[in-house]
């Protein structure tokens, strides 16, 4: 059964017209013993059907091993975006981004694709300065209308500066990893596992952050 | 699986421009919940040069799973409405920012409003649609605690409380209406209501009842949250016997109500002791040219229907006023 009915996939198809570049999807997996993992590839599978600049590729966590560690995939079911060429921005969903979270999803497409709205100077030269390492967890609720706009924020960072890496990460698919984080609400941004911002912030808020890391 | 897909986020084409600080705008609107954008629709209509400063777009509606008595949509989920009014607000090449806040606004021949990144907008005449926000307890461990067992928005984080126990503080609508969100979730609900009776609507307290997961504390207040990472128990102090005792839980909703978004107006305009400006039946305040609308306001009931039709009120006397003037 199709999980977007045909209303859904046109809407879907009228906005993946916006992509500018083809973008690539892959989506790791397993067969057996996944909570997610079956519905998180048909919907990759879906989506990309219904753009022609869409490509997905389907790996298993066990038989493909050498993919797992190449794309740095800490859990399954994931999902990572690469660019025309193939590379890795470092932008990673962990869970089926579905309810609110199909907007973050479709928006990091278009992005990826390159389709990006220019970012005020200011902004933009202080991404350029970061020199470290920087892992942007945005803990999500799918029911949460304020999260898309926090995970956003961390992919577009993370397609700007190849230092920065964003996840997104379903809280409730993920529910041990969110308690190790003590998530009990969302947005919750984790930034190099020591720092938590919660709520969903503008670029400034996130940047302060990450200039602060030491 | 649903997907709350906001279309119009992807639209190809948005007229509208960015703020511009070096010109005057005929009229500025703070605020872009159904009040400001249903007042960015009338002003645009008149042809009046109007920018519109959004924090959060929607509002409170945004954060509102199900609207039902908004007429003409039977049923409709928050964010689907917010994404209706932005479609209408769209087709016009208004003045936008979205995501910054109003820090000051100051009043005079020409208006000034200055935003949380420290820009200046100028206007002849001003909307003041702000909203509200929810009201914290302001008790020890609130602030603290706040996402570590603290939480104010149900739809985004009662998934988080499956299989566990929380505490609702507040039994009118917002209260009633979170305790019935997570009865079916959590494995276990307490309200804290201050009155001796819940006060929400009846047909929600006939919903709550459904549940049998859910139990009431009446006639008391909550004085502390406690916890070291996370909430562990909160203290519930009886308002007749002045009698204290602690319940243990996982977590706790607040939902008693909502605070007006005025503070960086205080000063300028006249309030009541609720801090919500006060307007008259034209939604304009006692300063000449300053117009507020919607749950910022005065004005009773606090409601989509309600705020819609004040921010049409403000924008229609803000374009008689800029008419006039010229």
């Amino acid at each position: 059964m199709a999980l977007f009915d045909v209303k859904v996939q046109n809407q879907l198809k009228d906005i993946l017209k916006n992509m500018k570049e083809n973008v690539k999807i892959i989506n790791f997996t397993q067969a057996i013993e996944c909570p997610m993992c079956k519905e998180t590839r048909a919907f990759a599978e879906e989506i990309a059907s219904l753009s022609e600049k869409l490509s997905v590729i389907v790996y298993d966590q066990i038989a493909d091993s050498d993919m797992i560690k190449k794309y740095g995939v800490e859990r399954i079911p994931a999902i990572v975006l690469l660019d025309k060429d193939g590379k890795d921005h470092g932008v990673k969903f962990y869970g089926l981004p579905g309810g609110y979270e199909i907007n973050s999803f479709l928006s990091s497409i278009i992005e990826m694709s390159g389709m990006k709205q220019a970012l005020p100077a200011d902004i933009a030269s202080r991404i350029k300065k970061i020199d470290k390492d920087v892992h942007i967890q945005v803990f999500v609720g799918l029911s949460c209308p304020h999260c898309p706009a926090a995970v956003e924020v961390a992919h577009r960072l993370a397609m700007e500066n190849s230092n920065i890496k964003g996840d997104m990460i379903d809280s409730n698919n993920f529910v041990h990893l969110a308690q190790k984080y003590n998530v009990t609400g969302v947005p919750k941004i984790i930034i190099n596992e020591k720092y938590e911002l919660l709520g969903a912030h503008p670029m400034n808020t996130v940047l302060d952050v990450i200039e602060s890391l030491k | 699986m649903d997907f709350n897909l906001s279309t119009i986020s992807f639209a190809a084409e948005k007229n509208f421009t960015p703020v511009d600080p070096g010109k005057v705008y005929d009229v500025l609107i703070i605020g872009g919940g159904p009040a400001g954008m249903t007042a960015a629709v009338y002003c645009m209509r008149k042809g009046v040069d109007t920018a519109i400063i959004i924090k959060n777009i929607g509002g409170q509606v945004a954060e509102t799973s199900s609207v039902e008595n908004y007429l003409g949509y039977k049923y409709i989920n928050g964010v689907e409405l917010v994404d209706k009014f932005k479609e209408q607000v769209f087709q016009f090449s208004i003045g936008y920012e979205e995501g910054q806040g109003v820090t000051a606004v100051t009043d005079g021949d020409i208006k000034s409003v200055t935003l949380d990144d420290g820009r200046v907008l100028r206007s002849r005449a001003l909307i003041i649609a702000s909203g509200k926000s929810w009201k914290k307890l302001g008790i020890p461990g609130e602030q603290r605690l706040t996402g570590r067992g603290v939480a104010y928005c149900t739809i985004c984080d009662a998934p988080l409380f499956a299989g566990k126990k929380v505490v609702v503080v507040g039994g009118g609508n917002s209260g009633v209406e979170a305790a019935i969100d997570l009865a079916s979730v959590a494995s276990e609900v307490v309200i804290v209501q201050l009155m001796e009776e819940l006060t929400a609507d009846k047909i929600l307290i006939d919903k709550l009842n459904s549940f049998n997961n859910v139990s009431m504390i009446f006639s008391s207040r909550v004085t502390e949250i406690i916890g070291e990472d996370l909430v562990k128990e909160v203290t519930v102090e009886n308002v007749d016997t002045g009698k204290s005792s602690t319940v243990v839980t996982d977590g706790i909703f607040i939902e008693i109500g909502l605070d007006p978004n005025s503070s960086f107006a205080s000063g300028v305009v006249e309030m009541n002791s609720a801090s919500e400006i006060l307007v008259d039946s034209g939604c304009a305040t006692n300063r000449d040219g300053i117009f507020a609308a919607g749950d910022v306001t005065s004005v009773p009931f606090k409601q989509i229907i309600i705020a819609g039709g004040e921010g049409a009120k403000a924008a229609l006397s803000a374009c008689e006023y800029i008419l006039k003037r010229n």
